[in-house]
């Protein structure tokens, strides 16, 4: 029976936990300072918004853990004793390892304006954040966000959620045009301005003020524009939380690096989730992932590979999701921000201005590349599926139907995607067929 | 439009409280006219007797009224027992006489003993004759032994002879103090039952009206409308929900214990009830109406609430028309018509008196029109559940069509957050529903045995009793205090998941034998908990979700909100075929290794 450490009780290091428990019986503690058990980090802002409390974001109820014999702690590991494989505590105590895994998330960025330590101005990323926005909001009218990420937009529908009113400024010509294509970014910042918030584009954050008090008073824009408020969100991107093995003889860059087995250069040493980054990033994909799912395939992986089944980190077709106030978004496989030399696309965008979906192929091939939805859900398994089996576009455009998962009795766009798909590709133009409701009951 | 809604909260608030204040604004009178109205003939007579005094005098409050009432009851069964009872001397010496006769009991000493020279006797000569026949000619060994089955035959008779065939039994008792506290009541409302219904009712629902529609607007672009629910003092068990919980327990228990108390609130629906069966309100018109308020009022907040999504404003309406037409209209309009009282969306076993004996004797006796009232109840449930919840789930009742999950759906909504989510509770919750549904069997087989063979007891046991247990425990108790009065505590379905019987029944359909399932997206749930929080049946469907897994459990009521409120497009309600259906724990996107949950 090994011992094995696992600092991070996120989704990486929990995923680690639970699959091996799954696969033996080794002594498994999992430390983190930030709370006693396993939260949903992607769900903090429901919290502040009162659409749960934090019990309920909590995946597993609490009697799971000694069920299943997984030890909690609740401190800070303050320093990595590589050589004797100890771990020293915040508060004295230490324990010893056989094995490490890290797994010990990201921490918000902040790039050095004047005035970003002053009371009132916060990221968005701990339980701690969460708790300290409820003081720092609290009977306050004006609120300043920076940095137009999913965290950013995250934080206005917070904000909004309380009546607060809301300065948005990003830096990007549209919304989150750093990883959306021009039509989607601006579809977006639409939605964004419907909801009443004030989206200044190609704006930056030059200096945060304060006020008599010492809290934050305004924010002086590039323009020197100066904003009254209340309260700064930064939410200018996240980085690898590695503060604790700085010190180390644990290598890094931006984050942990690590191999496709997830090692690090410390034999016994592991690191997952968004702290880790691949030396040798895999095709197509970021260094560093910074989502819940990669978090938890990382954290799946490492389980097998330190339970004797060494096994290497292939994630399949790329997905994820995210919702902007009340428009949800998939993606699956690679749409960039712009297109590729060798790529096309397909757009369609419903006249309501809310709902668009967009196809890139490979222009030779005419094969699926990517898919980008707005407004309207689609099937995991069968976009993994066209995307896996390199399905051309007029075969997706035929069983357009099959890859939709809207609730029963919403109103169905394929007919309207696929002709206007027929009138902007004719060579590429598929038949349109409608299916009767009797066949629907027995298929 | 926040003004608006301001005044029509203030209007609701003002309805409600007159509506309350109703309660208390009658003094009572009963006169002769009135006993003659409400009473036989010996009835009369017997209050005319002993209750002289309270007669044409003037009460202040219903309670009063009611105490005397209860008092008076009380008092004449106790004379009617003293003057038609067996005194011991009477059993002694009718013993005495055996005795001296060999030991062998005789009916003709009855008479002897007794005299027929006065009506109490011959009473308690023809009393002793249906009570007691199975004494004659017996032998007896003892005095004693003779004396103790007399003084049970003395005892059968004062429990079950003397009250019901002279006196007031319970059940006359409730029916006699509603009837004679609704008619002896003078007030503001009975004079204007139509100017109180509209300073209540009218009020309450253009107030709510008021409240409710501009949200359409102030509630910003469609979508998700959570927010600030676990701050509210009326959603998260504060002191509103208690305060609505208590409102709602109490005037349950008024409606089904005590509605002798509650006779303001039905005089005021008397117009109503004319207008639509031609005679005056029950206590369970009364009922039906505020139910079928609610579910209209709700049910227009609940589609606004959720005007993005079609299925939640269809399912909605269709809850809403099931409760106004097939609960509400049609069955009075059927007694209007001198037809039996019928719900044709009522299935058994949550339409637990169905086949009672007097419902079963009503619908035999009215022809071909209550012969098919009874095919189609059958039908109902041998055929329509299986089939229906085979090709769409249980929800093609639960949440479309039923009434208990109408109000759920509609007055219940702002409470749904509130069930328990717990392995627990799953597990208290699979003992208890399906108690009540064995509960439910036993007792409707001990009533068609009845019916059929006529006698009234099954190993011991009166089905009578068991009958009663059952519509004041689980009919009454259960489905009704329990079942809305907790909607602020315990969330809106405590009665579907806990106690329905049908649900039940339905659930095992769906669990075992159905094209019915919440899909799972993949690999896309981020375990957020919207799902399980809004599953208003207590349902971890996140646990589901986040191995990728098919939520098939028979309790879903298919509601659908858990798909509403997940923000990452993960869960959809399906129909599709069988296979694949109870699929294994799988995650797509890692492909590392078969990855299994
Ligand atoms: C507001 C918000 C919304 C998000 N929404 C989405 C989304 O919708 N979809 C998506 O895919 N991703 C989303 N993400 C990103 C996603 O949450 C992260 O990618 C994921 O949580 C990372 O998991 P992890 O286990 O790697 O790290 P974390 O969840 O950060 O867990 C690391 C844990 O380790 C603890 N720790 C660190 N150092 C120490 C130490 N020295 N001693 C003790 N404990 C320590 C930390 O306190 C923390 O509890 C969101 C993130 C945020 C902040
Ligand atoms: S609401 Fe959706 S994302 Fe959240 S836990 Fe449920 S299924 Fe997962």
């Amino acid at each position: 029976m090994r011992k094995i450490a696992i600092i991070g009780n996120g989704i990486s290091g929990i995923s680690a936990a639970r699959h091996l428990r799954k696969l033996g019986n080794d002594e498994i503690t999992v430390i983190s300072g930030e709370t006693d058990h396993f939260f949903s980090r992607t769900a903090l802002m429901y919290i502040y918004m009162g659409h749960m409390e934090y019990q309920h974001t909590k995946p597993y109820e609490d009697w799971f853990w000694e069920q299943n014999n997984i030890k909690l702690v609740r401190n800070w590991v303050k320093e990595i004793q590589v050589s004797q494989k100890t771990l020293l505590f915040q508060d004295g105590r230490t324990m010893a390892y056989d094995i490490l895994v890290l797994a010990t998330g990201s921490r918000s960025n902040k790039f050095g304006w004047p005035g970003q330590d002053l009371p009132g101005v916060q990221g968005l990323y701990s339980y701690q954040d969460l708790e300290l926005m409820e003081q720092n909001t609290k009977d306050i009218t004006q609120a300043v966000i920076i940095g137009g990420g999913l965290i950013g937009v995250e934080m206005a529908e917070m904000l909004l959620s309380r009546d607060i009113g809301v300065t948005f400024l990003i830096r990007e010509k549209e919304f989150w045009d750093i990883v959306l294509p021009p039509e989607e970014a601006s579809l977006i910042g639409r939605h964004i301005e419907e909801h009443h918030i004030d989206l200044r584009k190609q704006t930056e954050l030059k200096e945060i003020l304060a006020g008599e008090d010492g809290r934050v008073r305004a924010v002086v824009t590039n323009e020197n524009q100066e904003i009254p408020c209340q309260f700064v969100g930064l939410t200018v991107g996240v980085s690898p939380n590695i503060n604790l093995v700085k010190e180390s003889s644990i290598e890094t860059n931006r984050g942990i690096l690590v191999n496709e087995y997830l090692e690090t250069n410390i034999p016994d040493i592991y690191a997952v989730g968004d702290c880790a980054e691949f030396r040798v990033p895999l095709a197509n994909r970021r260094p560093i992932e910074q989502v819940w799912y990669t978090g938890r395939m990382q954290g799946e992986t490492v389980a097998r590979t330190i339970s004797a089944h060494k096994t290497a980190y292939v994630p399949g077709i790329w997905f994820n999701s995210a919702k902007f106030f009340d428009i949800e978004y998939q993606t699956y496989g690679h749409v960039w921000n712009q297109l590729r030399d060798n790529e096309n696309q397909f757009y369609w965008e419903h006249s309501d201005g809310k709902k668009c979906i967009k196809f890139v192929f490979d222009d030779q091939s005419k094969t699926l590349l990517g898919v980008n939805s707005f407004g309207i859900r689609l099937r995991h398994q069968i976009l993994d599926q066209w995307l896996r089996e390199k399905r051309e576009l007029p075969y997706v455009m035929k069983h357009l139907a099959k890859a939709n998962f809207d609730p029963e009795l919403y109103s169905r766009y394929e007919h309207e995607i696929v002709t206007s798909f027929n009138h902007t590709f004719p060579d590429m133009a598929v038949p349109i067929k409608k299916k009767g409701i009797l066949a629907s009951l027995f298929s | 439009m926040k003004i608006i809604q301001s005044v029509g909260l203030v209007m609701f608030l003002a309805g409600f409280a007159i509506f309350i204040g109703s309660f208390f604004t009658a003094h009572y009178r009963i006169t002769d006219e009135i006993l003659g109205n409400s009473t036989t003939e010996t009835e009369n007579a017997l209050i005319q007797e002993y209750g002289e005094d309270m007669l044409d005098h003037n009460f202040a409050t219903s309670y009063t009224l009611i105490s005397q009432l209860s008092g008076l009851f009380e008092q004449i069964n106790q004379e009617l027992l003293n003057t038609y009872s067996f005194t011991s001397d009477e059993l002694q010496a009718l013993a005495n006489r055996a005795m001296e006769q060999g030991g062998m009991f005789s009916l003709a000493n009855v008479e002897q003993v007794i005299g027929a020279d006065s009506e109490a006797a011959s009473f308690k000569l023809k009393s002793f004759q249906d009570y007691g026949s199975w004494l004659d000619q017996r032998q007896y060994e003892n005095q004693q032994a003779l004396f103790q089955d007399l003084q049970n035959v003395a005892e059968n008779i004062r429990l079950y002879g003397i009250i019901n065939q002279k006196g007031f039994d319970r059940y006359r008792i409730k029916d006699l103090k509603f009837q004679l506290a609704k008619a002896a009541g003078n007030g503001p409302v009975s004079r204007n039952p139509w100017l109180f219904l509209g300073l209540t009712y009218g009020l309450c629902i253009i107030g709510a009206m008021m409240y409710i529609l501009p949200k359409r607007k102030l509630d910003g672009p469609p979508g998700i409308k959570n927010n600030n629910i676990f701050f509210s003092a009326m959603k998260n068990k504060g002191w509103l929900g208690i305060l609505t919980g208590t409102f709602l327990i109490v005037f349950y228990v008024l409606l089904y214990y005590f509605p002798e108390y509650m006779t303001n609130w039905i005089i005021m629906v008397d117009p109503i009830s004319q207008i639509l069966k031609g005679s005056d309100a029950g206590r369970f018109f009364l009922y039906g109406f505020i139910y079928t308020l609610c579910i209209l009022v709700m049910g227009i907040r609940m589609i606004i609430k959720y005007r993005h999504s079609k299925y939640q404003m269809i399912r909605t309406a269709s809850v809403m028309f099931f409760q106004t037409a097939f609960a509400f209209l049609i069955p009075e309009i059927l007694l209007r018509l001198n037809k039996p009282y019928f719900d044709f969306k009522n299935i058994w076993p949550l339409d637990y008196d169905f086949f009672f004996d007097n419902e079963l004797q009503t619908l035999i006796d009215s022809g071909s029109l209550g012969i098919f009232m009874l095919v189609w109840g059958i039908v109902l449930i041998l055929v329509a559940v299986p089939v229906l919840v085979y090709f769409f789930g249980k929800r093609w009742y639960c949440s479309w069509v039923c009434g208990c999950g109408g109000l759920a759906e509609t007055l219940g909504d702002p409470y749904r957050q509130l069930s328990d989510k717990s392995l627990k509770a799953w597990k208290i919750e699979r003992w208890m529903i399906h108690a009540v549904l064995v509960f439910a069997v036993v007792m409707t087989g001990g009533v068609l045995y009845t019916y059929f063979t006529g006698s009234g007891q099954v190993f011991g046991l009166s089905t009578y009793a068991v009958r009663e247990t059952y519509g004041a425990w689980i009919g009454a108790g259960f489905a009704g205090v329990v079942g809305t009065g907790f909607y602020p505590l315990m969330g809106n379905r405590v009665w579907c998941r806990f106690g329905c019987p049908l649900a039940a029944y339905l659930g095992m359909v769906q669990r075992f034998k159905s094209r019915f399932r919440i899909t799972t997206n993949g690999g896309q749930c981020i375990s957020c908990g919207n799902c399980s929080t809004y599953c208003e049946m207590g349902i971890d469907v996140r646990w589901y979700a986040q191995r990728g897994q098919n939520i098939i459990r028979s309790s879903c009521v298919g509601c659908g909100i858990c798909s509403a409120v997940c923000p990452r497009g993960v869960l959809n309600l399906e129909n599709a075929p069988e296979s694949g259906r109870l699929n294994e724990p799988i995650l797509i996107g890692n492909d590392s290794f078969k990855i299994q949950a």
